[in-house]
This record gives C-alpha cells, sequence and structure tokens, in this order.
C-alpha cells in the first residue's frame, strides 16, 4: 500500500534560519498522525506547508500521488482547526460550518441541511442558531471541527486545538475527536506539545526536535523504544544514565552510578565494546525497598522530595550526583520519609541503551 | 491602627468624583450653561413662543440649508470611506513601522491651523493656481470654477475629516485576527468571496464607528464651508453664524442651533442602540 500524504525532502528556511531541516514522512489513508514536539521544533511549520499556508524552500508533498506544489491554500481540499478555533464571530454556528459549502457552491438548503447533520455529529444539535461568543470553549471547539469535516476534505489539520481548555473538558474532547475522525475515516495530523495527548489519540507520534524528526512510530514503541536520547527526555518521565558499554555481547554496562549493569529491554541498537551510551529507565520500572531486593539488580539512593498523585507518588532521590525518580504506589509512601536511604532495584529488561 | 474597610472603601468611591471634578465644573460653566441659555433664547426671543421653531421646521429656505447640509455631510462621510478604507487596509498590511509611518503622514494635517489649511486650499484651487494653472496646460481653456463650489468645500472637508475614518477602520482592521483569514482561505474563500463573507464583516464596526464620527463631525462644520463653499449651497452652521452676526436674530440662530443638535443626537441615539457608543472610542 503506497503512503496517502507523503512528505520527501521538505526543508523551509526564513533567511538564515533552518525552521524545517529535511523532512521525509508518509502517512497511510485514514491514519492518526501527531505532530509532537517542543515550541520552535519545526512541527507547526510543517504543518502549515502542509495547508500552503507557507511554502516549502524544497522538497515535495503529495496526497494520493498528487502534488500540492501548484495549489493554492484554497485548492487543497484541506480541513484545518486553529489554535484559537478561528470561527467568524458575525455568523452563527450553522452558518460558520455552511461557509465551506457557500464557497463550494453549494445552495443555501442543501448547505444548512448538510452543516445541521454536522453539528449533529458532532454534539451540537440545538446550537446551531447561536453566534460563537455565546458558546463555551469546548462548543466553539465542536464548531470548527464541524467547519473542517463538513467538506469532506482529503486532510484534517488541527493544530493544537486543545490547548486553551481546562483538563477534564481536554480529555473528553480528546475521545470526541478520536471518536469522530475514525467514524470519518479520515486522514489526520494533529499538532500538540502534550505527550499525554499524543499518547492516547495518535496511530503513529512523530516527534519533532529543532527542524527534524527525531522518531515516528506507535506510541507505545516511542515510549518503550526511544531512538534518541531527546524522544527519551521528552515523552513520559525518564531516569537516564552515563555509562559505558563492558561487553556488547552480554549486554553489561558499567555506569558510575548504579555499577554493573544488565541491559535486557527489547530492540537495543547494535552495541560494541566500550562504547559510550546513555541508559534508560522508566520510574516505573524501579522499585524501592529498605534492603536490597533478591533477584534484581540494586542500588541506593537517598529522598529527597515526594510528590503525591493520590493514586501513586513519584519519589525524587539522589545517587551520587544522579537524580533518581520513582513512581510507587500510592499506598507505599507512607512509609517513606524525606532524608532516608533506601536501595531501589531493576530487572535487565528495564534498561533500554541509548546512544549517547 | 489602619484605616477600616468601610473607610477606605468609601475613599475609594470618592476619588473618581474628584478627579472629574475640574472638568465636570469646566463643561458646566462654559457649555451647559450656554447652552441652556441658547435653549431658553429659542423660545424667548424676540417675544416668547414657538414661532421661531416653526420657521425654521417649515421655511422653504431653511429646509434647503439643513437638506444641504446632511447631503454634504453624507457625501463627505461616502468619500472619507472611499478614500479612507483602502488607505486603512494598506495600513494593516505593512509593518508596524511603516504603518506609523503613514499614520504620521495623515495626521499631520492636524499639527495644521484650520485656518492655513483652508486657505492652502484657496491658494491650490483659486484661479491662479497651480490646479487650475495645470488644467490650462493640458489644453482645457476654461477650467470650471473649483473655488466656491460644492466641490472646493467638499474636497477641503474630506482632506479634514478622513483621518478619523481612517483611524477608527485601522483600529479594527489591526485587531482581526490573521487566522480566521487563513481559515477562511483553507475553506476555499478567494479575493472577492474573502472580503464580502468575512472581511468586510469584520470591519464593518471600523466603518459604522468612523462613518458617525465623521458625519456628526460635518454637520456642524462652520469654518470650511464658509470660507470655501458656494455661498448659494449653505450649511446649517453658516447660516446660524449668519443669523446671530449679520441679522441680530438670535431666536432664530438658537432654535437652528436646537434643531441641528437634536437631530445629532437622534443620530448618536440610533448608533448607541445599535452598536454601543462606548466602541466608538475603540
Amino acid at each position: 500500500m503506497s503512503a496517502y500524504l507523503r512528505l520527501a525532502g521538505v526543508n523551509k528556511t526564513f533567511g538564515n534560519f533552518t525552521a524545517l531541516g529535511h523532512i521525509d514522512l508518509e502517512v497511510e489513508k485514514g491514519e492518526f498522525v501527531t505532530f509532537l514536539g517542543p515550541s520552535g521544533s519545526g512541527k507547526t511549520t510543517t504543518l502549515m506547508v502542509i495547508a500552503g499556508f507557507e511554502k516549502a524552500t524544497r522538497g515535495e508533498i503529495t496526497v494520493a500521488d498528487q502534488s500540492l506544489a501548484h495549489l493554492a491554500p484554497q485548492e487543497r481540499n484541506i480541513g484545518i482547526v486553529f489554535q484559537n478555533y478561528a470561527l467568524f464571530p458575525h455568523k452563527t454556528a450553522a452558518e460558520n460550518v455552511y461557509f465551506p459549502l457557500q464557497m463550494r457552491k453549494v445552495g443555501k438548503k442543501e448547505g444548512m441541511k448538510k452543516a445541521a447533520e454536522m453539528l449533529d455529529l458532532v454534539g451540537l444539535k440545538g446550537f446551531a442558531h447561536r453566534l460563537p461568543k455565546e458558546l463555551s470553549g469546548g462548543q466553539q471547539q465542536r464548531v470548527a471541527l464541524a467547519r473542517a469535516l463538513v467538506f469532506e476534505p482529503d486532510l484534517l489539520l488541527l493544530d493544537e486545538p486543545l490547548g486553551a481548555l481546562d483538563k477534564n473538558l481536554r480529555e473528553q474532547m480528546q475521545i470526541e475527536i478520536k471518536r469522530i475522525q475514525k467514524r470519518l475515516g479520515v486522514t489526520t495530523i494533529f499538532v500538540t506539545h502534550d505527550q499525554t495527548e499524543a499518547m492516547s489519540m495518535s496511530d503513529r507520534i512523530v516527534v519533532f526536535s529543532n527542524g527534524a524528526i527525531e522518531q515516528a512510530a506507535a506510541p507505545l514503541d516511542i515510549y518503550h523504544r526511544p531512538a534518541t536520547r531527546f524522544v527519551a527526555d521528552f515523552i513520559g518521565e525518564s531516569n537516564l544514565l552515563e555509562a559505558t558499554i563492558t561487553d556488547a555481547a552480554t549486554g553489561k554496562a558499567h555506569s558510575p552510578v548504579l555499577g554493573e549493569v544488565t541491559c535486557g529491554a527489547e530492540g537495543l541498537p547494535p552495541l560494541t565494546d566500550g562504547q559510550a551510551v546513555s541508559l534508560l529507565i522508566r520510574p516505573e520500572h524501579l522499585k524501592l525497598s529498605r534492603e536490597p531486593k533478591e533477584g534484581r539488580q540494586n542500588a541506593q539512593m537517598v529522598i529527597e522530595t515526594i510528590v503525591n498523585y493520590g493514586d501513586n507518588a513519584v519519589v525524587i532521590g539522589h545517587a551520587g550526583d544522579q537524580q533518581i525518580r520513582v513512581r510507587v504506589p500510592g499506598a507505599d509512601v507512607v512509609i517513606l520519609k524525606e532524608g532516608d536511604s533506601c536501595h531501589f532495584s531493576w530487572t535487565a529488561d528495564a534498561v533500554f541503551v541509548l546512544d549517547k | 491602627m489602619g484605616l477600616s474597610l468601610s473607610a477606605l472603601a468609601e475613599r475609594k468611591t470618592l476619588w473618581p468624583w474628584l478627579l472629574l471634578a475640574p472638568l465636570t465644573i469646566y463643561l458646566a460653566l462654559f457649555f451647559l450653561v450656554p447652552l441652556v441659555e441658547v435653549a431658553i433664547m429659542s423660545v424667548t426671543e424676540p417675544r416668547p413662543g414657538l414661532a421661531n421653531y416653526e420657521k425654521v421646521l417649515t421655511g422653504s429656505l431653511y429646509r434647503k440649508v439643513f437638506l444641504n447640509t446632511f447631503g454634504t455631510a453624507l457625501l463627505v462621510t461616502l468619500c472619507c470611506l472611499l478614500v479612507g478604507y483602502p488607505l486603512a487596509y494598506l495600513m494593516s498590511t505593512v509593518s508596524k513601522r511603516a504603518a506609523m509611518g503613514i499614520l504620521l503622514l495623515i495626521t499631520m494635517s492636524f499639527w495644521t491651523s484650520f485656518l492655513v489649511r483652508t486657505y492652502a486650499w484657496m491658494v491650490l484651487l483659486g484661479n491662479n493656481g497651480p490646479v487650475v494653472w495645470l488644467m490650462q496646460t493640458l489644453g482645457i481653456a476654461e477650467p470650471p470654477p473649483l473655488l466656491f463650489t460644492r466641490f472646493s468645500s467638499t474636497l477641503a472637508m474630506v482632506h479634514i475629516l478622513a483621518p478619523y475614518m481612517i483611524m477608527n477602520i485601522y483600529t479594527v482592521m489591526q485587531k482581526i485576527d490573521p487566522s480566521l483569514i487563513r481559515s477562511a482561505e483553507s475553506m476555499g474563500a478567494y479575493g472577492k468571496s474573502l472580503f464580502r463573507h468575512v472581511y468586510l464583516p469584520l470591519t464593518a464596526p471600523g466603518i459604522a464607528n468612523g462613518s458617525v464620527l465623521v458625519f456628526v463631525i460635518c454637520l456642524g462644520f462652520y469654518v470650511t464651508p464658509v470660507l470655501l463653499g458656494s455661498p448659494r449651497e449653505q450649511m446649517a452652521a453658516g447660516l446660524i453664524g449668519n443669523q446671530i452676526e449679520q441679522f441680530l436674530a438670535f431666536g432664530l440662530g438658537s432654535a437652528m442651533s436646537i434643531v441641528l443638535l437634536v437631530v445629532t443626537l437622534v443620530i448618536l441615539g440610533i448608533y448607541h442602540r445599535r452598536f454601543g457608543l462606548d466602541k466608538l472610542y475603540g
């Protein structure tokens, strides 16, 4: 199966500044892909290049093997939901949704009927005649989504659409967007800097940093098998420790903090003896105990801070100069005290090796 | 021990009034009192009764002058809009620095005295002026009279009032969220339909603000139409001036002033109900 959306060597410079280095990406039809990265990493620029608001300096973008190069934004048939929704304040919800149809010369009667159906789909039945300012943030968001979908676009682009919503509403909208996207089967690109959002919604996550793609993979692959130190650090909480490979064949490494470590996680990159690496151990894969635990690899740390989340807690401690984060069940926290010395332990399959 | 809370609150509520006092007293003494005097004069001079109003509202001369005043104000407003809208748009598209430069050029005329500007037009448009000379050079043997016509007074008033229009429209245009335009484009809107369905409605408040301001100021214009306009096409303020200065008809002049004031207030009232007067100042 060939890719539906293809970016080949897309490069974008503003004067001396390189916003996008060399972006290669393929997206399947119906796929939900998230562009994740810190601000200024190039994710929004890539979106704008796809939408046609920015022109790529070099490279090519195709949708269904048709080049977009000579198409104005108006001709690309792409639905976009902007960060601030960009609803027309002088038009009602229904008129907003009708607008792209109106531009496509769809008659008022038929168009308004379609708009009403779309508003129905996004759960806004009965709000058709409200002006945007009479709608809540979440409702405005739904109108924007309906408007971007009503003309059956080839692509749906969402530019940090949930940024302005509070946490509960945000989670609700994540589920909602995912439901609608699945139902319509529209190929979707979702831009966010929120990793939990990316994790929960995407078929695939593309991690951006400094105008380049660090990794493009399924959410769990990104989490468990990060391609670079940046990805490991950016996605989820992580303990990253300096180490040197001592025996590549058996996956042995030496870390100044942990001592002798056996690395056993799946999908390790090829290693050589003497190679300087970073070891990744996720906080939830560490356990705390008073005494060293039998059958696990152990090291010692001093507890510095305990951050309680109710159902779980993060214990932050120090082993030498190295900060160690351990996620423990909430019930375990009561027996721990700041300033206590304790052991933390892990198993070989929790240790993932990254190029330094 | 500090002040009690209620005392503090009292002091807080008193402050704004104290700050407003000088202006309020000034306006009361030099604006409100004379205005009331004018109103009284309009029903007492030369003798008590509504004779002055009857004359103003039914006399054909006065009706003509009032109609002419509204016609001129409407024309000036329209011209200001036609000149101002594209200019304001230009300002909203260029860099902030360039926009400030244009704004400086536009408001430069504010720094010049009213009379000087008016006399400048007299020199420019006069029989021996550069405009007539240019027309003659271009082969128009007998150029039409420019000065002391509706053309010259309208031109001068547009020159004076256009900045109000431009600044009002520019303020609104500048605040338009660029993502609204982008989003319209992404949905397939091109130049003409983008303007009609999105840009024009979004800038409508600026057009309304600017138009009301220009129209209302224009209704009461005195110096420019008197000095530059055609004597046959007098405006209300000019006629009021005549009544008082030349005919010493204080009552009649006052009655005309009151009618002009009431009409202006009615227009502002309608605007207020539709848009809210508070929006007039951005």
